[in-house]
């Protein structure tokens, strides 16, 4: 093929930065911090982590479900208004925020849940006592809603959008009532946009290290956290490498088990 | 003759204050092939989409079986569509499309499965259950899109141009198929189409739309041998479309020539128009013409072929299985049954002329061609007035 030599650059670039890197990451994750030599220690030494792992598992699915929850009806909203014009604007709202740096925004909510925050000082003012906003999972998954909201959105509302609205009154007219519709129709055509939606929310998600650093506290620990300290603060990068390695690992295996759902159709999701 | 099903009354239906249906009465009996017939952007898919409820008039009353349903949304309705390009669901395989309305109705699991099967019996896709509808050609969406439909027992069928995307063999197949299972199942039809010759090939009475009106209600027999104006004509077949005047009853004047006809019920010298069908023209020796002109093209078409003759200035298309040169002067005879008068309308003179007629428009027409020998029209052979 003549066209091959078209994506020659990025294939250059892929082998540099991405090839290579995962080779070192593989090479560090298997051998000893000290002598270098071959050892499965960093690997067997997971099991300490087991519970953070868990813990950004966890964090990252509620965040997840709740960009879902929330972005689903948005995107169908603005998806299947008949005014282009007020479509193309909400759309741009949506994209807005990702228009502005990720670390100004998750500062800028510290600055309005912070104990002595924005929020909180109007509530000391008003006489009431300061709430524990900050510091906690709840803002966590805060954070990582807000940021990564957009990521849901996006590809549901592309999904969506594509949808043939007859589709729609060919199910109304062979008798299905609204609920109907959208269960049996809407719901099905959407799933890859569910799917794409879920994957690009959850994979920065699960590895996030600074929402959990800004917004959490020491008991709000990531696997991101864990592993930036060992490259930063610790410096193991043997011991750092495992971790990405079976963090990578495992979103591929979350990814694989989302596929399944859709398995059979054609259309194979595009989600990393 | 059968009891009325449904009934249009004074709907008018207007879109951003644009009006695209204007005050339309249409009654619909039970077990009727109905087609809504006329140019795209005549009002006949609006039509349909208010009679399928996904549309709701603006003005006037749609009643089903005597019942007002204006307010009744499409999944209450007793009605199925065969959308335009099918609609069919992609996610779904062809079993479960047919199967869709059945499971919305909750039937149980062992009457779904017979009546799928049946309808895809009778539609000739058994064998075809797990295939995914983007994977079917477009004759075989088309069969599963009506079996979806038919599936449901609905008491009326509408099919949106159900045909318009195959091509011309499987339409002609289609079309004879469409109807048995019309007769077969005894269902109403309200069918579109912008097509003449499958309107007057399928239906039992054709409705001819034009600019959100009703240009004329009739059986295919009535529209093609009586069209109501010009529009009518020009658009079921081909028409001569001439001004004429109606000196008496039976006898009407185009061309400085009188000619017996078999209408009646004008007004003594009413301007006409008079609509001669190509098909019925004959072409004889000038000398033995009622009219003379000259041919300025001759296309063959297959059966026959399309001659264009110019009567003084006036272009008519005639179709004759004789060959007849370009050039050549010919002679035409009209009998009372081959003249079609109606009143005057607002497409009077907008249709029927061949002047601009394919390749021949440059031809330079004969300014000298002779209005025929005779002083007056023979009224031979014209004493079928009831014919």
């Amino acid at each position: 093929m003549k066209r091959n030599h078209l994506a020659a650059p990025y294939i250059v670039w892929m082998a540099l930065f991405t090839v290579i890197p995962l080779g070192i990451v593989l090479y560090y994750a298997f051998t000893d911090s000290i002598t270098g030599a071959f050892t499965l220690a960093n690997l067997a030494g997971m099991s300490t982590y087991a519970g953070i792992f868990m813990k950004s598992v966890w964090l990252a699915i509620i965040a997840c479900a709740i960009c879902l929850v929330l972005g689903y009806p948005v995107a169908y909203f603005i998806a299947t208004l008949d005014n282009k014009l007020t479509q193309r604007f909400l759309y741009m709202l949506v994209m807005l925020p990702m228009c502005i740096s990720f670390l100004l925004r998750t500062l800028a909510w510290v600055a309005l849940l912070d104990d002595t925050g924005i929020i909180n000082d109007g509530l000391v003012k008003l006489g009431l006592g300061a709430l524990p906003l900050a510091r906690n999972n709840a803002a966590v998954v805060l954070g990582m809603v807000y940021n990564y909201l957009p990521y849901m959105i996006l590809p549901l509302y592309t999904v969506i959008l594509k949808i043939d609205r007859r589709l729609v009154e060919a199910a109304e007219d062979l008798g299905a009532n609204g609920t109907q519709v959208f269960t049996k129709v809407i719901m099905p055509l959407s799933l890859p946009g569910i799917i794409s939606g879920i994957t690009m929310v959850f994979v920065p998600a699960i590895s996030t290290f600074y929402i959990s650093q800004k917004m959490g506290s020491s008991g709000t620990t990531l696997i991101g956290d864990v592993i930036e300290s060992q490259f930063k603060a610790a410096y193991n990068p043997n011991l750092g490498a495992a971790l990405s390695l079976v963090l990578m690992l495992m979103v591929f295996a979350c990814i694989a088990l989302m596929n399944k759902f859709s398995d059979g159709d054609d259309e194979e999701v595009i989600t990393l | 003759m059968s009891k009325e099903l449904i009934r249009l009354s004074n709907v008018s239906m207007a879109f951003d204050g644009e009006i695209v249906l204007d005050d339309m009465n249409l009654h619909i009996n039970d077990r009727e092939f109905l087609t809504l017939l006329g140019p795209s952007g005549c009002g006949k898919t609006t039509t349909l989409r208010i009679i399928g409820g996904f549309l709701q008039p603006t003005s006037g009353d749609v009643l089903f079986d005597g019942v007002r349903i204006n307010d009744i949304p499409p999944y209450k309705r007793k009605v199925n569509t065969v959308f335009q390009r099918y609609a069919l669901f992609p996610h779904l395989d062809v079993y479960e499309n047919v199967a869709f309305g059945l499971r919305i109705a909750k039937l149980d699991e062992r009457e779904i499965d017979g009546r799928v099967t049946e309808m895809l019996e009778s539609v000739s896709l058994r064998g075809f259950e797990n295939r995914k509808v983007a994977s079917l050609s477009g004759g075989q969406q088309q069969r599963v899109a009506i079996a979806r439909a038919l599936v449901n027992r609905p008491k009326v069928l509408l099919l949106d141009e159900p045909l318009g995307a195959l091509d011309l063999r499987l339409r002609k197949d289609m079309q004879v198929e469409l109807k048995e299972i019309q007769q077969q199942m005894g269902i109403t039809f309200i069918y579109i189409t912008h097509d003449q010759e499958e309107a007057l090939t399928m239906s039992d009475t054709v409705v001819v739309m034009n600019r959100g009106r009703i240009q004329q209600i009739g059986t295919p027999q009535d529209i093609y041998n009586e069209p109501q104006n010009a529009f009518v004509a020009d658009f079921i077949g081909e028409s001569n479309i001439l001004d004429g005047v109606m000196k008496e009853d039976y006898v009407v004047e185009f061309f400085g020539r009188k000619f017996k006809c078999l209408d009646s019920g004008f007004a003594p010298n009413e301007p006409v128009d008079v609509v001669i069908r190509p098909e019925d023209i004959d072409i004889v020796k000038p000398a033995d013409g009622h009219l003379t002109g000259t041919v300025t093209g001759i296309t063959f078409k297959g059966v026959h072929y399309d001659i264009i003759v110019d009567f003084a200035g006036f272009k008519w298309l005639i179709q004759s299985t004789d060959y007849v040169a370009a050039g050549e002067k010919i002679g035409i005879r009209l009998t009372p049954d081959d003249i079609h008068v109606m009143k005057k309308s607002e497409y009077s003179g907008l249709f029927g002329d061949y002047s601009s007629y394919s390749e021949e428009y440059d031809e330079i027409a004969d300014p000298d061609a002779l209005i025929g020998g005779e002083e007056y029209t023979e009224l031979g052979e014209a004493d079928g007035h009831e014919a």
